[in-house]
């Protein structure tokens, strides 16, 4: 039986976008932290080390590191290997002005604990809708 | 946040691609800071211009927002990385040179000044206390809240960009007169010249984090003086803004007294240098993090007449710096010396390990501590007269 949720957060970048979800309970450093022309976690001991970030719904509490990460989400995007959509529990401007610039769907003031590994996520601006198995 | 319908107008795309794009940055960052509005501000200034840093990706961005965009307000440039007009003496090669100018071009293109500087208020980005303008660069963030009383939170490049295309930011931080108030009390004894003053601000940097230090016991203190020392302030701790009593102005604003209190000594300040220690001989000596003003340039020249430079010894500054010195001669003796001026960069942007160099020494706390962390070069750090010493013995 499919499970419903479905969750209200603020709007930081306005778009639609669905995916299978990709959790991390651990703040994520765009720049240094993540492969730009792969989309794959390389932090050393990151939980989320050796996945990759493309076409998921990428959930974390927020961004950290240097604020040329935003510049990062923009390459990933090029290349076709940036996160669907991205929803954190506190953005910060690290990651907000990187969704804006590459037009991805950006949503925070969400409980992050809240969403699995594998669950089936929609997202209407600021509407999350999930589903899980 | 409250819009006005000109701001909506804007955000709807009214008024083209990088307006648009501006616009959303700044409410996207106006919600995360609770802002309740926009305000018009006088002046940017942009960091985030060194191929380095920019990169293929940046400059795509970069182009894009070109393509439409242009600044409203003074907008003055950071350093890039390379001397823009000497870059082959330099030892930059072609390819990185080519690059370079792209991003140079892009930047001008939207009506930017080339000013390719860390210290814009030396080169007429002047603004009045009071106003509120949107600044990147932090030695030069530091700078303007605190020594001219201009407002400005500690803006990104894309940020202080996005400010620059609508003449706009979101208020919040240091925009509002309460957030101005300091945090800590810091007494000191008085420093002594550009050095000491850095070394203060690496070590008060460290302790009090991103906090508003109120420095009590500093009776005299040049710009060059409060320059050094914001510079190391913002590098090290994060430090937005500092208040000096007697000095700056806004210090005797604030009446509330009842903040933390530290209190340093003379030796207190001054150990910051042994961790600055490294057993190199440095391949390069470098004087002007932030670039050098014509007073500094002027009495370093003075301290080079009848010496002979033996090691690379590079003095920075803006362009504008340079044309001064060469009217005044101060170029002249410095290059006989066999040291050289060089402009619009400096060994923190530019691409210095391809140049061959790892090991250096500065005067600049705010240098040292970015070579070490982000060049991962081995870095001693001396006063301006050890520095000249060591270039020329």
């Amino acid at each position: 039986m499919n499970a419903v949720l479905e969750f209200r957060g603020r709007i930081i970048k306005s778009g639609r976008a669905e995916g299978e979800a990709l959790v991390s309970s651990q703040p994520i450093s765009f720049y240094g932290g993540v492969d730009p022309d792969t989309g794959v976690i390389r932090e050393k001991g990151h939980e989320l080390e050796g996945k990759s970030i493309a076409g998921k719904i990428l959930i974390f509490p927020h961004g950290k590191g240097s604020t040329v990460g935003s510049y990062i989400i923009y390459r990933l995007k090029k290349k076709g290997m940036a996160p669907s959509a991205i929803i954190n529990q506190r953005c910060e401007p690290i990651v907000a002005v990187g969704a804006i610039i590459s037009d991805i769907p950006a949503v925070d003031c969400v409980d992050t604990n809240k969403f699995k590994n594998g669950d089936w996520i929609k997202i209407e601006d600021g509407k999350i809708i999930v589903m899980r198995r | 946040m409250y819009l006005s319908k000109e701001e909506e107008r804007m955000l709807f795309g009214e008024f083209g691609y990088a307006v648009q794009k501006a616009m959303e940055i700044l409410v996207a960052l106006g919600k995360i800071y609770d802002a309740k509005k926009l305000v018009p501000v006088t002046s940017a200034h942009i960091s985030g211009v060194s191929y380095v840093n920019v990169g293929e990706d940046g400059l795509e961005f970069l182009e894009e927002l070109a393509s439409d965009g242009r600044v409203l307000v003074k907008t003055t440039l950071n350093p890039t990385g390379m001397d823009l007009d000497r870059w082959s003496f330099m030892g930059i090669n072609r390819e990185f040179a080519e690059n370079q100018l792209r991003v140079i071009d892009v930047y001008k293109r939207m009506g930017i000044e080339i000013t390719c500087t860390c210290t814009p208020y030396l080169v007429g980005n002047a603004p009045n206390l009071g106003d509120h303008i949107a600044w990147s660069e932090s030695s030069a963030v530091v700078y303007a809240n605190s020594v001219i009383g201009a407002r400005t939170n500690r803006e990104s490049g894309i940020s202080a960009l996005a400010t620059a295309i609508t003449g706009k930011t979101p208020f919040y931080g240091l925009h509002i007169e309460e957030n101005r108030q300091p945090t800590v009390e810091v007494r000191v004894p008085q420093p002594n010249g550009e050095f000491e003053f850095a070394c203060l601000g690496i070590v008060v940097g460290r302790l009090v984090g991103d906090c508003i230090p109120l420095f009590r016991g500093i009776l005299h203190a040049e710009p060059d003086e409060l320059k050094a020392l914001g510079a190391a302030l913002a590098s090290v701790g994060g430090v937005p803004m500092f208040h000096v009593e007697g000095i700056t102005p806004e210090a005797e604003k604030y009446t509330d007294r009842t903040m933390e209190r530290l209190t340093l000594t003379h030796s207190d300040i001054m150990s910051v240098r042994e961790e600055y220690a490294d057993e190199v001989d440095p391949e390069l000596i470098f004087l002007g993090c932030p670039h050098l003003s014509l007073t500094e340039l002027k009495r370093i020249a003075l301290s080079l007449v009848k010496k002979n430079v033996r090691k690379r010894l590079w003095l920075c500054c803006s362009k504008q710096v340079k044309l001064e010195a060469d009217r005044l001669g101060i170029t002249q003796i410095v290059e006989a010396a066999g040291a050289t001026i060089v402009c619009d960069t400096c060994p923190v942007v530019a691409p210095i390990r391809d140049l061959g160099i790892s090991t250096i020494a500065t005067n600049s706390a705010k240098g040292a501590w970015y070579s070490r962390n982000l060049n991962n070069l081995s870095v001693r750090l001396l006063s301006t007269e050890e520095c000249i010493r060591e270039a020329t013995e």
